[in-house]
């Protein structure tokens, strides 16, 4: 690990000015995935601003929804009360990630910003555009289990790995960013990039860029939501694929519905598609899989991965399947 | 870079200086000779390391030292009451828990956090109704435990210990 100073920020303000006044600094949540990387060699900050004990360990009720502060811990989001009565689908997602000792570290900021799980990412032996850029691409070619399918390029496959994320894009979550030109607001489901030929770039932040807190709209519906989440072994694993979900019911037809998918691509997908397939047409397992094919026409899958076809239209079924049943 | 901190550990205050690299892990076992949590992947992956940081189960091993200043940490060690095992690590003993016993003081660590849990309600992913009580039978203590491996496969009794103290 690379020397580096510590410095515990007393306020956002005071947290934005010392990383965006140093090139080598970045902000430390729990640290379970930046201290991670500083010890495999993939990070090396020289100054670590601790945003950890910031006032922004709130989840608060608004007159538009719900709003999280940046350092709410994810066993605390998860077991909030509100949460669980009107955004299950955020409870389970957040549930399914990690383990409890994880959890109850790791910040919803932090989580939001964790990097990829790529092997090859994580192993500065090999060659990758994400923490080289240029460098090349070891997973094309490589293994790729738990690659891409939708949105990749030939510069990067990785996918992101946040569970947490791919529940709260289904939500329209929005995220509220305090950088060195002040505050802003922007769609989580914009805040993530797909990897074009940038793929060392996550996200649209800048160096400097404090994210303080995550708004969820008010969603009614979202009370019959869930999260499904498929994995090599039955805890304690990233997904391979994930969906998460909420449906709204008029008798047997779809009056509304939110659906994204993890494990698929580099950032959380909504599955805009699929969606729009489903929004007035008959709650049956036919109209599920039409939407879900709809959806993964698009998908290029990789020599390892192309189970993963399947296996995303398979969960979404099961998924709205559930829900639907939920409902009756 | 150098720092001074101070942490409070099973219940002894306990200045140090360090390097800031130092983790939670590293500061109890090589500086503070506090070698009841163990290492086992340092990468957050076993459980191994596990210790009660504020009252709260943490890995140690991802966790910087310097960001802990003030805390109070409880390791397997400092379950013990003037000698007398916690209840949880007697149920271990009773339900022969372990074999070569290097995650059990993770494992004893998680479970008491676990059941702190448990006890403020909180849902994991094995519970059915997010919003009602929790009933802490095989299924959620495996669930909840899943973040505390075992090379040794002593999982079976682990569960055995873990559900006689759900029940008293
Ligand atoms: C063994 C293991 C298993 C895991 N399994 C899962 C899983 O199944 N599902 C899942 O979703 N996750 C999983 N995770 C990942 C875990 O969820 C993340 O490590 C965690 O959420 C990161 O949060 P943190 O606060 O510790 O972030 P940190 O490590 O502190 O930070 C992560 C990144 O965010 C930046 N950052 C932090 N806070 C801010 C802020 N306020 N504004 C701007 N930037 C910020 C940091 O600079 C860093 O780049 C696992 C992790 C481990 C180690
Ligand atoms: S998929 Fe992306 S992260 Fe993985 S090796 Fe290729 S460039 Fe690196
Ligand atoms: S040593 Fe910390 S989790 Fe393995
Ligand atoms: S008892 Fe040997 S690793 Fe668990």
């Amino acid at each position: 690990m690379t020397p580096f100073e510590y410095l515990r920020a007393e306020d956002p303000a005071e947290a934005v000015a010392a990383v965006a006044g140093r090139p080598g600094a970045a902000f430390l949540g729990g640290g379970t995935n930046l201290v991670d990387h500083m010890k495999l060699g993939v990070a090396g900050p020289d100054l670590l601003v601790d945003v950890s004990r910031l006032p922004l360990d709130r989840v608060e009720e608004t007159a538009d929804g719900l709003r999280i502060g940046a350092a709410v811990r994810n066993s605390d989001l998860a077991a909030h009360p509100l949460v669980r009565e009107r955004y299950p689908v955020l409870a389970r997602a957040l549930l399914s990630g990690a383990s409890g000792q994880l959890r109850n570290v790791a910040t919803t900021a932090g989580n939001l910003l964790q990097r990829t799980r790529c092997p090859y990412f994580q192993d500065v032996t090999t060659p990758c555009n994400k923490r080289v850029p240029g460098s090349g691409c070891s997973a094309i070619g490589g293994y790729t289990r738990y690659h891409a399918i939708l949105g990749a390029s030939e510069h990067c496959v990785a996918t992101h790995p946040s569970d947490m994320a791919v529940a709260m894009v289904a939500l329209d979550a929005v995220v509220v960013v305090l950088g060195p030109g002040g505050a802003r607001t922007l769609p989580l489901a914009e805040l993530y990039r797909l990897p074009g030929d940038a793929p060392e770039r996550d996200t649209v932040l800048e160096h400097g860029d404090l994210i303080t807190a995550v708004e969820l709209p008010h969603l009614p519906f979202a009370r019959r939501s869930a999260y499904r989440k498929v994995r090599d072994r039955a805890s304690f694993s990233f997904a391979l694929v994930s969906v998460a979900a909420a449906l709204d019911l008029d008798g047997g037809r779809v009056r509304d519905v939110r659906l994204a998918l993890g494990g698929v691509a580099h950032r959380p997908w909504r599955a805009a598609r699929a969606e729009e397939e489903l929004r007035g047409g008959p709650a049956t397992e036919d109209a599920f899989r039409r939407a879900a094919e709809a959806e993964l026409i698009a998908a290029r899958p990789l020599p390892g991965n192309a189970f993963k076809v399947a296996m995303t239209r398979n969960a979404v079924v099961a998924t709205l399947r559930a829900l639907a049943e939920e409902g009756r | 870079m150098d720092a001074r901190i101070t942490l409070r550990v099973d219940g002894r205050v306990r200045p140090v200086a360090l390097d800031t690299r130092t983790t939670l892990l590293d500061a109890l076992r090589d500086h503070l000779s506090v070698t009841s949590p163990k290492k086992g992947c340092d990468h957050g992956q076993c459980g191994a390391c596990t210790v009660l940081l504020d009252g709260r189960r943490v890995v140690s091993c991802l966790i910087l030292a310097v960001a802990c200043d003030g805390a109070e940490v409880t390791t397997a060690q400092g379950l013990a009451e003037e000698g007398e095992p916690h209840p949880v690590q007697r149920a271990f003993l009773e339900e022969d828990a372990f074999q070569c016993g290097f995650c059990t003081p993770g494992q004893v660590c998680s479970a008491v956090g676990m059941l702190e849990e448990v006890k403020a309600g909180h849902p994991s992913d094995a519970t059915d109704d997010l919003t009602g009580p929790v009933t802490l039978d095989d299924e959620e203590i495996r669930e909840r435990l899943s973040g505390n491996l075992c090379r040794c496969g002593a999982y079976v009794n682990i569960v055995a210990a873990l559900r006689e103290e759900a029940e008293s």
